[in-house]
């Protein structure tokens, strides 16, 4: 459903993505990793339209979107989430998961006086459903709570919830589990892959967590040095000397594993 | 006959409020909700009362006009006026981070002042327009003051319910999650350019409405009256004083600096000439003083944004619903 085609980006005189392909099927959990400086958050980036790319293509469904903006692809159902989490700080937990749906009447500033009987029912219904996406993240208690306040892997759960407040088709995630102590890593584990099997959601995520990428991801792309070194599953991608190689010296590979 | 003179004094320093309410207002949707440095609100005030000035005047020699239509138009048109203006500056200011904004509203409060002192046979240049017809301006003197407050009153409350409908809508839950974090507002497919264009607009013409009723107050408007010290900064100090984010914070920071700004004012008039100079720094830095002390004890300002108002009694609701459901 999204397929990369060398796709380039140049940052001066440094290549950060360079000539990289790859597709992701509908219905899978692909998980991006290589070490830092492999250009996985630029990718990531280009595709989600926050960057312009140097070079190259990104199909999403079919459809050529290299150009298109991070707003335009959210509406055709591409979301992503950010390393660093990126919540609205002074909006509480349930408004910031009510701000997401799109084409809500009352964002129009006429329709909010035209026609507001329709504009408070589509909120009620807004309401209902960031009611429920904070229940399944077990995060009701702290729905009315400045989400600027709430704990670095609240935030993270948040910004999960966020993709589920529209129909996305592809999301991105983007290191789901930094910062993120063990109980509710595995909390966030069991979320997406419920997302993934009931609701039909695609996921690409970066990830440095070995754990979370064996339990969730098939298949898995290795990264270094703005290009794609190798695609698998799980397996085949740890036992690859080049992935070893790129993840600089041998140690820290194995130790990652 | 003193109680008469404390009087009038009274109701003409609350109109005054009434007035800077508006500016103050207006301000609050561009930076309190969304974000926006607009340091040119002077520029607005100023289209908004030479605007509704030109429509109702009656016909003069020096200046454009003499339409002599109703007031109410002429407020609506400086409304209209002022959100006129703010598209094209915000088509191109808005693309800015704030603080190059801040800098590039400066600049256009600046050019809109020089504008209007030198396109005499527009704005009646230096002498500016007189005669504005004032609603209720017939009455005796205190009768025709009390009335005009009640006017700028009944305004500031309309707007101000306007206000607050408008933010506590899904459209002031965008704005202020674009205003937090433009990044994720732009993931979540918010067009930020578009909507903040909306904002400034909106904020500009409550600016020129808050001018309008300026300039029929005073029955005349004149270049000097663009005074961005007042206009702009003191309104500044007033939003971030009384608490951004919050129209009733606007509200009472407007109270707050102007009751103190006008009797610092009562009091140095009353010191012998050799201090009265000295003690016009003194008003200034009163207020300075006053920003920094709130500033460092309540950062927020005095009434700070209301938090996560948007679902309180229901997520208890909800609660309860599923505990019982256990």
């Amino acid at each position: 459903m999204l397929e990369i085609e060398q796709l380039s980006k140049q940052f001066g005189g440094f290549r950060a993505v360079n000539n990289c392909s790859f597709s992701v099927q509908k219905g899978t959990i692909t998980g991006l990793v290589g070490p830092n400086g492999a250009g996985k958050t630029t990718t990531f980036n280009l595709i989600a339209g926050a960057l312009q790319p140097t070079a190259g293509k990104i199909k999403f469904l079919g459809e050529d979107v290299t150009s298109l903006s991070s707003d335009q692809l959210f509406h055709k159902g591409l979301v992503r989430t950010f390393q660093i989490p990126h919540e609205f700080h002074r909006l509480s937990a349930l408004e910031n998961l009510m701000l997401v749906p799109p084409s809500q009447k009352g964002e129009n500033l006429f329709q909010n006086w035209l026609s507001f009987g329709s504009v408070k029912k589509q909120e009620e219904e807004v309401r209902q459903k960031a009611l429920e996406t904070l229940e399944f993240l077990e995060l009701s208690h702290v729905a009315n709570e400045r989400a600027g306040n709430l704990s670095g892997g609240q935030k993270k759960l948040l910004e999960l919830g966020r993709t589920m407040m529209t129909d996305a088709k592809l999301v991105l995630l983007d290191e789901p589990a930094a910062g993120v102590n063990r109980t509710l890593l595995r909390r966030l584990e069991d979320k997406i892959q419920i997302l993934n099997q009931e609701r039909g959601y695609t996921f690409v995520l970066i990830e440095h967590d070995m754990e979370m990428i064996e339990k969730l991801c098939d298949p898995v792309i290795c990264m270094a040095e703005g290009s794609v070194l190798i695609e698998g599953d799980f397996q085949t991608v740890r036992s690859d000397a080049r992935v070893l190689e790129a993840y600089l010296g041998e140690t820290v590979g194995e130790a990652a594993l | 006959m003193e109680l008469i003179g404390l009087l009038n004094y009274a109701v003409f320093m609350a109109i005054f409020i009434g007035i800077y309410s508006l500016l103050a207002l207006g301000l609050n949707i561009q930076w309190g909700f969304s974000g926006l440095f607009n340091a040119g609100i002077a520029g607005f005030f100023a289209v908004g009362a030479y605007s509704s000035a030109l429509l109702t005047a009656p016909e003069s020699a020096v200046h454009l006009g003499g339409y002599q239509l109703p007031v109410v138009v002429g407020w609506i048109g400086a409304m209209i006026a002022a959100g006129a203006i703010a598209w094209p500056i915000g088509k191109v200011c808005l693309r800015f981070r704030s603080d190059y904004l801040a800098i590039a509203t400066i600049g256009v409060a600046e050019i809109i002042r020089l504008v209007v002192k030198s396109e005499g046979w527009m704005t009646g240049g230096a002498r500016g327009v007189n005669k504005i017809p004032r609603p209720f301006g017939d009455l005796s003197y205190l009768y025709s003051q009390l009335a005009y407050l009640a006017l700028v009153f009944a305004i500031v409350l309309v707007v101000y319910w306007a206000i607050e409908r408008q933010i506590s809508a899904p459209w002031g839950r965008m704005m202020r999650g674009i205003r937090d974090n433009e990044d994720a507002a732009t993931a979540m497919g918010k067009d930020i350019k578009a909507r903040r264009l909306e904002a400034f607009i909106f904020g500009a013409a409550v600016m020129g409405l808050g001018g309008a009723l300026f300039a029929h107050f005073n029955r005349s408007i004149t270049p000097e009256a663009i005074d961005p010290m007042i206009a702009t900064f003191l309104i500044w100090i007033m939003l971030i004083l009384g608490g951004s984010g919050n129209n009733r914070g606007a509200l009472l920071g407007v109270a707050v600096v102007w009751i103190i700004w006008s009797a610092s004012e009562f009091v140095t008039d009353q010191l012998p000439t050799e201090y009265a100079i000295k003690a016009k720094y003194m008003r200034v830095f009163i207020i300075g003083l006053l920003l920094q002390l709130v500033l460092r004890f309540r950062p927020e300002g005095i009434l700070p944004e209301p938090q996560g108002t948007a679902g309180s009694p229901e997520v208890k609701t909800f609660q309860k619903q599923e505990s019982a459901a256990k």
